[in-house]
């Protein structure tokens, strides 16, 4: 608790001149305050060093790179280097390495890739890179999927798993406004328009729960039989086996998109679900869709491109 | 009794307009404002009209010495002020932290969000903490290496206030989404016009005591504190010049646009660092390594030269920050230069505070007090090299963007700005409550080591997790195409994320424990009963070794 006192001069040092500190054997500067003095030492030579080397080094960059503005542009620099430039290179130079792939891809038509396998790998690993920046928002990383979203590496495809629908649903999208090509189809909202009345809708959901294994049969499943033949079969089929030709999920297996407990079937049977995709042919080139086409058509659910040409289901 | 009229007026005056302006409001966030600035015109107006009772009472409360001395009041305040912003920036800290390991932790409440809560941490620890501890020292290093009392004793104590309700302001506008998106400057304008008056009268005050000096020559550590009042006056006033959409709304646009608005946003932001963060807190450093350790400065030639330099070159380092960016090349070109041309003036002060400790080493066995002060130094040194090396624009095209921006500011701001505080808060406060030393020694030993230990922890996981993101963003396959998705690189740098926190709670739990021992020493409490700290004695009968020594 020393100096705390203004206009005090504690302990009447304070005011000496220089002095030869003991510690160090340098000379003090001769100021003082608060009981703070100040050693006269030199600057450190490695520091003046080290920054003047810096200075050096600014003063090669600016003149190697642009560097001092004028009244309408910049010094361009000795190297001409320049960002844009840069970028363009780097673009060029990844571009050629893949110009002759995207030429081969562009002229092979998608079901004739499997044919190449060099080309159909190729198409692959661009894809992958594509699927990593466009589509794993809604499918994930690893195209698992979440609710509402597909899963894109089991073999359950709502609109064909060969690559040409694969590559039609890619390049039109689902329900998509502005793509006159672009997969649709409606599920009516069974019990929100009152298509059916509640009591039917929870018959139907008991019998969708036995088609899918999950509940055994009841009075209400019978009941919901008849239902199901009546008001969904012609989409989901006859057995609950699904119809590709309109989107109409399979309802005989485990693999659900909005959830298979009974809660989840009420709702779907209630209100119905129209999932959207965008066209991504509006979006990406044609030789990018290709090779989206042909990555989730190898995740594992691929299917063999059928002898004959499906027959649309118009 | 004319003086408390007028004041009173005033402050009725401050009143009436708040309420008219809540009344007037276009959105609910300016109307809560406008009664938080009227409740705080109403407690003005109470106070003055009670008279200078209230001074003794705040003077019991917080036992002043006696009138005669300098002029500590404001001190003991700011001082108060900066441990408890500094809890709560800490604690905000420790929960983004975990709501970026757990995101889960948003809960889906808007006003604890990441978005609204990340503001409100970084103000929270630079200008409220920060800031608090700036008013505190710089007016108690002012007053005595000037031996001179304060000048406008009334206007310092509106500035600790008005600073006080400017912290509020912005922080209950960050909760309820008032922003105007531009980082470590986010209040709108009425509040950034409030804290133009408040810093204005707070570089009257100390300009004016310094004029008041009956020293011949002014300290150095006032060379730091004067650059820093002034320019972060100006660095504020030209980076908050916008128009509001209403008068009585929280909106505003931007006078400077674009790459513009971008340039001009971190011309300030990098200077905020420069200014608020390095040289206000060297002029800290100046002024409590030296009195802790005993010792004269090392170099006052290269306190001249450190200080002239570091003054020049910062100012022009900002576009660093928007490397590869549509800012032009010419503009990051200087940037960098500037940057890379600032790593000795920076490093300056390291050495003019670390050798300033020579003949005094030994005084770190003894002293944890003078062991923030050196590990303060370090880090300080350290970042200060990190700095020019992440803005050459090749180390940049890895660093940018990543983790490892994250962990050099916290190398920084928990290392050298955090331990620097607390190294002068433990200094502080036995002297301006009259106690002969804080409640317990060791406690401070405690919170230096998890300090130190929190600070390890964070900056080593953002540098692995910055490293880990800058190499997976640009890594190819052997295709030529880009392997990783950016969510994959989010799930990469998890395990990071959580060891953050870890290092976060290691140094809260630091803090908390240096409030405790505050507390105790405020309120004077005997100090606490503990072995000597550090005091090995030497024994020469143990001074042997184990085996007898071989025959020969």
């Amino acid at each position: 608790m020393v100096n705390d006192q203004p206009h005090a001069d504690p302990d009447g040092e304070a005011s000496h001149g220089p002095r030869v500190d003991a510690a160090t054997g340098t000379h003090t500067v001769g100021h003082e305050w608060d009981g703070i003095e100040e050693l006269d030492t030199p600057l450190p030579r490695w520091w003046v060093t080290i920054f003047y080397l810096c200075i050096l080094f600014a003063i090669g960059y600016v003149i190697a790179y642009p560097a001092l503005p004028g009244l309408h542009s910049a010094t361009p620099g000795l190297l001409g280097w320049t960002s844009r430039g840069a970028l363009a290179a780097e673009q060029k130079s990844a571009d050629a390495g893949h110009a002759a792939v995207r030429a081969a891809i562009a002229a092979t038509p998608i079901e004739d890739l499997a044919k190449n396998p060099v080309l159909q790998r190729a198409a692959i690993e661009g894809g992958r890179a594509a699927f990593k920046v466009n589509c794993v928002q809604c499918h994930g990383a690893g195209a698992a999927g979440s609710k509402g979203y597909p899963n894109l590496n089991d073999d359950d495809w709502l609109w064909g798993g060969d690559i040409a629908a694969i590559y039609q649903t890619l390049q039109h999208g689902i329900r998509y406004p502005g793509d006159d090509q672009t997969r649709t189809s409606q599920m009516p909202a069974f019990g929100r328009d009152g298509i059916l009345t509640q009591a039917k809708v929870q018959d139907v959901v008991s019998y969708v729960r036995v088609i899918s294994k999950q509940d055994p049969a009841s009075a209400a499943s019978q009941r919901g039989s008849a239902i199901f033949a009546q008001n969904c079969a012609v989409c989901h089929g006859a057995n609950g086996e699904g119809g590709r030709s309109v989107g109409a999920p399979r309802l005989n297996d485990a693999i659900w998109l909005y959830g298979g407990d009974r809660a989840s079937i009420t709702n779907t049977v209630t209100n119905a679900h129209a999932g959207v995709m965008p066209a991504w042919g509006q979006r990406l080139d044609p030789v990018t869709v290709k090779m989206l086409a042909a990555y989730v058509h190898s995740l594992g659910g691929g299917e063999a491109t059928p002898a004959t040409p499906p027959v649309a289901a118009k | 009794m004319e003086v408390v009229v007028m004041r009173a007026g005033l402050w009725f005056a401050a009143l009436v307009f708040a309420v008219a302006a809540c009344a007037l409001s276009v959105d609910r966030g300016f109307a809560v404002h406008m009664v938080i600035c009227a409740t705080a015109a109403a407690i003005g107006l109470i106070v003055t009209l009670r008279g200078g009772d209230f001074d003794a009472a705040s003077r019991s409360v917080l036992r002043s010495p006696d009138p005669g001395k300098y002029d500590d009041e404001v001190i003991r305040w700011a001082t108060i002020a900066t441990v408890f912003w500094g809890m709560a920036g800490f604690l905000a800290g420790l929960y983004i932290a975990l709501e970026m390991a757990f995101p889960a932790l948003n809960f889906g409440i808007e006003y604890i969000g990441f978005g609204r809560l990340r503001p409100l941490h970084t103000s929270a620890v630079i200008f409220a903490f920060g800031g608090n501890a700036l008013i505190a020292t710089s007016f108690y290093v002012v007053q005595r290496t000037c031996r001179a009392r304060l000048a406008f004793p009334g206007l310092a104590r509106f500035v600790f206030w008005g600073y006080q309700l400017f912290i509020v302001l912005a922080a209950t506008g960050y909760l309820m989404g008032i922003t105007q998106g531009k980082e470590y400057a986010e209040p709108e304008w009425y509040v950034d016009l409030w804290l133009t008056v408040v810093w204005v009268s707070y570089l009257a005050v100390f300009v004016f005591t310094i004029l008041r000096r009956s020293e011949p020559h002014i300290y150095v550590a006032n060379w730091f504190y004067l650059s820093f009042i002034l320019t972060v006056a100006m660095l504020h006033l030209v980076n908050n010049a916008a128009i509001p959409v209403s008068w009585f709304g929280s909106r505003s646009i931007s006078v400077a646009g674009g790459v513009q608005g971008a340039l001009i946003e971190w011309w300030y932001g990098h200077n905020a660092v420069g200014f608020f963060l390095t040289a206000g807190f060297l002029g800290m450093m100046y002024y409590f390594v030296p009195k802790q350790a005993n010792r004269p400065i090392y170099s006052y030639r290269l306190s001249i030269i450190h200080f002239w330099a570091l003054i020049f070159l910062y100012i022009w380092a900002g576009p660093h920050h928007l490397h590869y960016t549509a800012l032009p090349d010419w503009a990051q070109t200087l940037g960098m230069v500037f940057s890379v041309m600032l790593w000795m003036p920076s490093w300056g002060g390291m050495i003019n505070g670390l050798m300033t400790l020579n003949g005094a080493w030994d005084k770190l066995r003894t002293d944890p007090i003078l062991r923030m002060f050196v590990m303060s130094l370090a880090f300080y040194g350290m970042s200060t090299f990190e700095g020019p090396m992440m803005s050459i624009k090749s180390v940049n095209s890895l660093s940018h963007y990543t983790d490892w921006t994250i962990g050099h500011v916290h190398s920084g701001a928990l290392g050298w700005n955090g331990m620097v505080t607390f190294g002068a808060l433990y200094y502080l406060v036995p002297r301006l409550w009259a106690r002969t030393r804080m409640y317990s020694v060791r406690m401070i030993n405690w919170h230096f080591w998890l300090a130190t230990l929190g600070i390890v922890f964070y900056a080593a996981s953002m540098w692995v997790a910055g490293l880990t993101e800058g190499l997976m963003w640009r890594e190819t396959g052997p295709d030529g195409y880009l392997v990783n998705s950016f969510a994959e690189t989010v799930a990469a740098v998890h395990p990071m994320y959580v060891l953050r926190a870890f290092g976060g709670l290691l140094y809260l739990t630091g803090a908390a424990i240096m409030t405790w021992n505050i507390a105790r020493t405020i309120l004077g409490h005997a100090q606490r009963d503990e072995a000597p700290f550090g005091d090995i004695v030497f024994d020469p009968a143990r001074d042997v070794p184990l085996t007898p020594a071989a025959a020969g």
